[in-house]
């Protein structure tokens, strides 16, 4: 599916009006769209699934690397505490080090949080559908993320990520090494996949976030604890804050989309309610 | 309960916690177009920094190998505007090719 937001003008601004304006279209529809856009998500998180299955066994045993990603469903969780685990760490050491790394869920939620209606517990569960690439995927799409579509999208990593870790388990030893196969750089190379997301040039606010957030990161990743980088990272975005004032919000579409000036986000200026 | 049992048990629930977090604590608040620009950076600020940890990142220290092949393989992908698995595959065999060769 395309998700060009930048070379044609109005193809570009037909998709991307509809993905934004997604709070007026039925539910179903975005799930579905969400579902579509998690099959490669899907792939993507069975191999990474495999590859921490087959580097869990040695240190965990064969259950609980399963029940860990059943359970736990985090990524990058999971790979930190089994590191701790690995170099004979004790669980206070793994589970602070699994909570930094799952720290980026507070801002990634808190993203989502205006869009989600209804009491407390519901908005809890819809929480629990956070994962990086399914919230990377739903940002990418429209600036303020639909929760809709990132369940959609989030639901077929989960039976992948739990399958792969048993594969990871029990075919460890005809796997060998992740890294002989070059797993390693997968997850890398998925995110740039995603932060490009079809648009080779991206907006000027976006790619000067983009830059202090990844410089941040580099800076403080050799004296930080790990998981620290990638939540400072988020000041990055105050970026935003600078540039023209945001443009008004009920304002029409259209106008000035291509180039809207300097350091505006087309996307922001754009009405995000449908309406006033 | 094991060590590991422990470490599992908490870490579902502390993962748990912190998904719901950002719902829970401001749910349906609408936020200023101020603070809508600054999240709305997010996104790109934390996959930058993903993408550095990732590639360069060893625990606490920078190691530069040859995850940074797969990396640069993978922006020449995204150029050719590839479609997301291949870019993985792409990346995939430029690591484990560079593995083989040195």
């Amino acid at each position: 599916m395309s998700r060009d937001l930048g070379s044609s003008a109005d193809v570009s601004q037909a998709n991307q009006t509809r993905a934004e304006i997604w709070q007026s279209r039925p539910w179903q529809e975005r799930f579905k769209e969400g579902l579509r856009a998690g099959i490669p998500l899907a792939i993507v998180t069975l191999v990474i699934a495999i590859s921490f299955g087959v580097v869990a066994r040695p240190v965990l045993g064969v259950a609980a690397p399963i029940v860990m990603s059943a359970v736990i469903f985090a990524g990058p969780t999971q790979f930190a505490a089994l590191a701790v685990l690995a170099v004979g760490g004790g669980p206070v050491t793994a589970i602070g080090a699994g909570v930094l790394l799952g720290a980026r869920y507070a801002p990634m939620g808190l993203t989502l949080a205006p869009s989600l209606r209804g009491g407390v517990l519901r908005r809890a569960a819809a929480g629990q559908a956070i994962i990086d690439l399914a919230w990377v995927t739903a940002s990418r799409r429209s600036v303020r993320p639909d929760p809709v579509f990132m369940i959609g999208a989030t639901v077929p990593t989960y039976p992948p990520w739990v399958l792969g870790t048993a594969i990871g388990v029990i075919g460890g030893g005809l796997i060998g090494q992740p890294e002989r196969f070059g797993l390693d750089a997968v997850v890398p190379a998925v995110l740039l996949a995603l932060l490009f997301g079809g648009q080779l040039r991206p907006q000027r606010q976006m790619f000067a976030a983009a830059l202090l957030g990844g410089a941040l990161a580099l800076a403080l990743l050799p004296v930080a604890p790990a998981g620290v980088p990638v939540i400072a990272s988020c000041l990055g975005a105050l970026v935003g804050l600078w540039g023209a004032a945001p443009a008004d919000p009920t304002a029409p579409a259209g106008a000035g989309r291509r180039d809207s000036g300097p350091g505006v986000d087309p996307a922001i200026a754009r009405p995000r309610e449908g309406g006033p | 309960m094991s060590d590991v049992w422990i470490t599992i048990a908490a870490l579902a629930v502390a993962t748990a916690v912190l998904r719901a977090s950002g719902p829970v604590l401001l749910g349906g608040k609408s936020y200023p177009p101020r603070v809508w620009a600054v999240m709305a950076l997010i996104a790109p600020a934390v996959l930058a920094a993903l993408i550095v940890t990732e590639t360069v990142g060893e625990g606490t220290s920078i190691v530069l190998d040859e995850r940074l092949a797969g990396l640069a393989a993978a922006v020449a992908a995204v150029v050719m505007r590839a479609p997301i698995l291949a870019v993985l595959v792409i990346a995939a065999t430029a690591t484990a090719t560079l593995r083989v060769i040195i």
